[in-house]
């Protein structure tokens, strides 16, 4: 009789840890420790803050991008923390009177345009350095490093020279062949820790059989290393899209100026700023970036964790 | 075998010899090695080290703009001596990388170390905190701008509407609070990178490690410098250089939101080299503003290198 009673006792025990277990896994340690009250006062008020200071800025974006001119600038009859009068006027303004839609088609092809070079560039250095070892294999490797450590706030003066001396000043071919300079030693050197986690077995097989190294590499390593050409890549596509200092210096005609370049310069034109225009200028520039990152969130996290690694 | 393939050799008398030398070539590593190298290493020479060669040439000609230039020694540098542009400039520059390394470490590591806490919608929470780093900075700093206008800056009308003062706070047109901005909006910019790969450093860390620590009645401070610390120096120093080297380095965020003013007060060496170069056309000039960086870079690399070394030592492997 005391049996079945016994079993259920444990059964309900069991389910009980299980439940506990479950409520605090791996990874979390002993925060099950602590009480409420320390919690809130430890965790959630500065979280809550440092949150709110680091996401003020788009709220105020966005709601200066919808607000109409009046309200921009009286906040005694407004109060300025919402949108009492939406109006998509300065979006109209902004993609129909002026060359807004161009600038954003001059980033986005600049930008896919850098990113696809500078990733073919890095997966050939990346498989080079990592797989055929060649003579200076890590010498190659440091000095990639260190070309990731020049900045191009040292470079933008020589490169200008440079840039009209090839002929390719106020030309989109003048940032298309200079960012790669930038990226093409971040990705190379996050592609070299993608590919020493392929096992060389795979390769030596395919020696074996015969493959060169190109068809090991288009073939093999290429789609075992996808997780890690996104995470180059996307983070390549940011960075180009984040590019100033080049486009400020190399790009002369409105026609041919990136996003972030033209609402700087030619939305400040004049003492009377635009800030309705502005704001919406840079919550639109903003999105494409944003809408790619939310898709693609836990590789930009693993290309920045890959990006410190040695 | 041998028979075959001698007869197989006799059939074709000189293919042989051009296909094994093409064999020996193409299966030569250093030579395909030379071939995969080829475009990065393009790319590297002709965009990155002959600029960089060529910029610190151009540092020691008196270059304009439209005009070559001739070698003057160190003319420029010790033009820019005394000149009191350039001295405000490295120390702004200096104010303005310590200031900033300093407040988006210590924030990025606490924003890390709460991330690191059981927390509900984790990912969210960690997607949105990247945000300020991925958008970009010209933007964000556009909306600071915004934020900070002398007129309708909306922290202004709050301290006012609140009571704690009675006319606007000019931001942007004070000399130390122009700086102050500057570094707020540059900490609010880095703080994502940091609070990010810290966090994915925390993450490594064993919890048993806590649990040792916390059954021998360790403080939560103790556990924080005998433990976190301690386990995260080597990614700490990477992150710190990255982050010194492009605070350093920084351009766009003050060209939008002050261009250097007011009166100098927030020129950094990159800007000034911008409007001496480009803006002036005093190529020789700015080159060598430019130049002028890159010792302060190298003893910021340094610095964070042996502080990588320390750490191996530490862990005995350093043979």
């Amino acid at each position: 009789m005391s049996n079945p009673t016994e079993a259920t006792m444990t059964d309900t025990s069991a389910a009980r840890l299980g439940r506990k277990i479950k409520s605090t896994p791996e990874g979390e340690g002993m925060d099950y420790l602590e009480t409420l009250p320390k919690r809130v006062v430890y965790l959630y008020v500065p979280l809550t803050i440092i949150l709110f200071v680091l996401l003020f800025p788009f709220y105020w974006m966005t709601l200066t991008s919808f607000k109409s001119t009046a309200e921009l600038t009286d906040f005694n009859t407004f109060n300025p923390f919402w949108v009492w009068q939406p109006t998509l006027q300065h979006l109209k303004d902004l993609l129909f009177g002026s060359h807004y839609p161009r600038w954003l088609l001059n980033t986005m092809m600049v930008s896919v345009t850098a990113t696809a070079l500078s990733l073919a560039a890095s997966v050939l250095a990346a498989y080079a350095i990592t797989r055929i070892r060649f003579r200076g294999a890590r010498f190659v490797g440091v000095m990639i490093f260190f070309a990731y450590l020049v900045p191009p706030s040292v470079l933008f003066i020589p490169l200008a020279v440079v840039v009209s001396t090839y002929g390719l000043f106020d030309s989109p071919l003048a940032l298309i062949l200079t960012y790669p300079t930038i990226l093409i030693p971040f990705s190379t050197w996050l592609l070299i820790g993608y590919f020493k986690t392929i096992p060389y077995e795979l390769e030596e097989c395919a020696l074996m059989d015969g493959a060169s190294r190109l068809q090991i590499l288009l073939k093999i390593i290429l789609p075992l290393a996808v997780p890690g050409l996104i995470s180059a890549g996307i983070f390549c596509f940011t960075l180009c899209w984040n590019e100033f200092i080049y486009a400020l210096v190399f790009i002369q005609s409105e026609a041919n100026k990136t996003v972030p370049i033209a609402i700087v310069t030619v939305f400040t034109d004049g003492d009377n700023y635009r800030w309705g225009a502005l704001m919406s200028g840079a919550l639109v520039g903003s999105l494409p970036i944003c809408i790619l990152y939310s898709f693609f969130v836990n590789h930009y996290v693993s290309s920045l964790a890959g990006a410190v690694k040695e | 075998m041998s028979l075959i393939m001698n007869a197989q050799v006799a059939t074709k008398p000189e293919t042989p010899v051009r296909r094994s030398r093409w064999m020996a070539l193409s299966g030569n590593r250093n030579w395909q090695a030379i071939w995969f190298m080829l475009p990065a290493v393009a790319f590297l020479i002709l965009f990155l080290a002959y600029p960089l060669a060529y910029g610190v040439w151009l540092s020691f000609t008196d270059t304009r703009m439209g005009s070559p230039g001739e070698f003057i020694g160190l003319g420029n540098y010790i033009w820019l001596m005394d000149d009191p542009v350039f001295i405000i400039a490295v120390m702004n520059t200096l104010i303005f990388t310590a200031g900033a390394s300093i407040f988006k470490f210590v924030i990025g590591f606490y924003l890390a170390i709460l991330l690191n806490k059981r927390l509900p919608f984790k990912a969210l929470i960690r997607a949105v905190v990247l945000l300020p780093w991925i958008v970009p900075t010209a933007l964000s700093a556009i909306a600071f701008w915004w934020i900070l206008d002398s007129q309708f800056s909306v922290i202004s009308w709050s301290l006012k509407s609140i009571g704690l003062i009675d006319h606007n706070i000019n931001f942007l047109g004070d000399r130390d609070l122009a700086r102050a901005s500057v570094i707020f909006a540059n900490v609010w910019r880095g703080i994502p990178f940091i609070a990010i790969t810290l966090l994915a450093g925390l993450q490594t860390v064993p919890v048993s490690l806590y649990e040792a620590a916390t059954i021998d009645g360790a403080s939560s401070w103790q556990m924080f410098r005998r433990i976190t610390y301690p386990m995260l120096t080597p990614i700490i120093a990477v992150v710190m250089t990255f982050s010194v080297l492009f605070t350093f380095t920084e351009f766009q965020l003050i060209w939008v939101l002050t261009r250097g003013g007011p009166a100098n007060a927030t020129d950094l060496m990159a800007t000034l080299s911008y409007q001496r170069a480009i803006l002036g056309g005093q190529l020789g000039e700015g080159s060598a503003i430019a130049v002028a960086m890159i010792p302060f870079l190298l003893g910021a690399i340094m610095i964070s290198w042996f502080g990588l070394q320390r750490q191996k030592w530490q862990q005995g492997n350093d043979q």
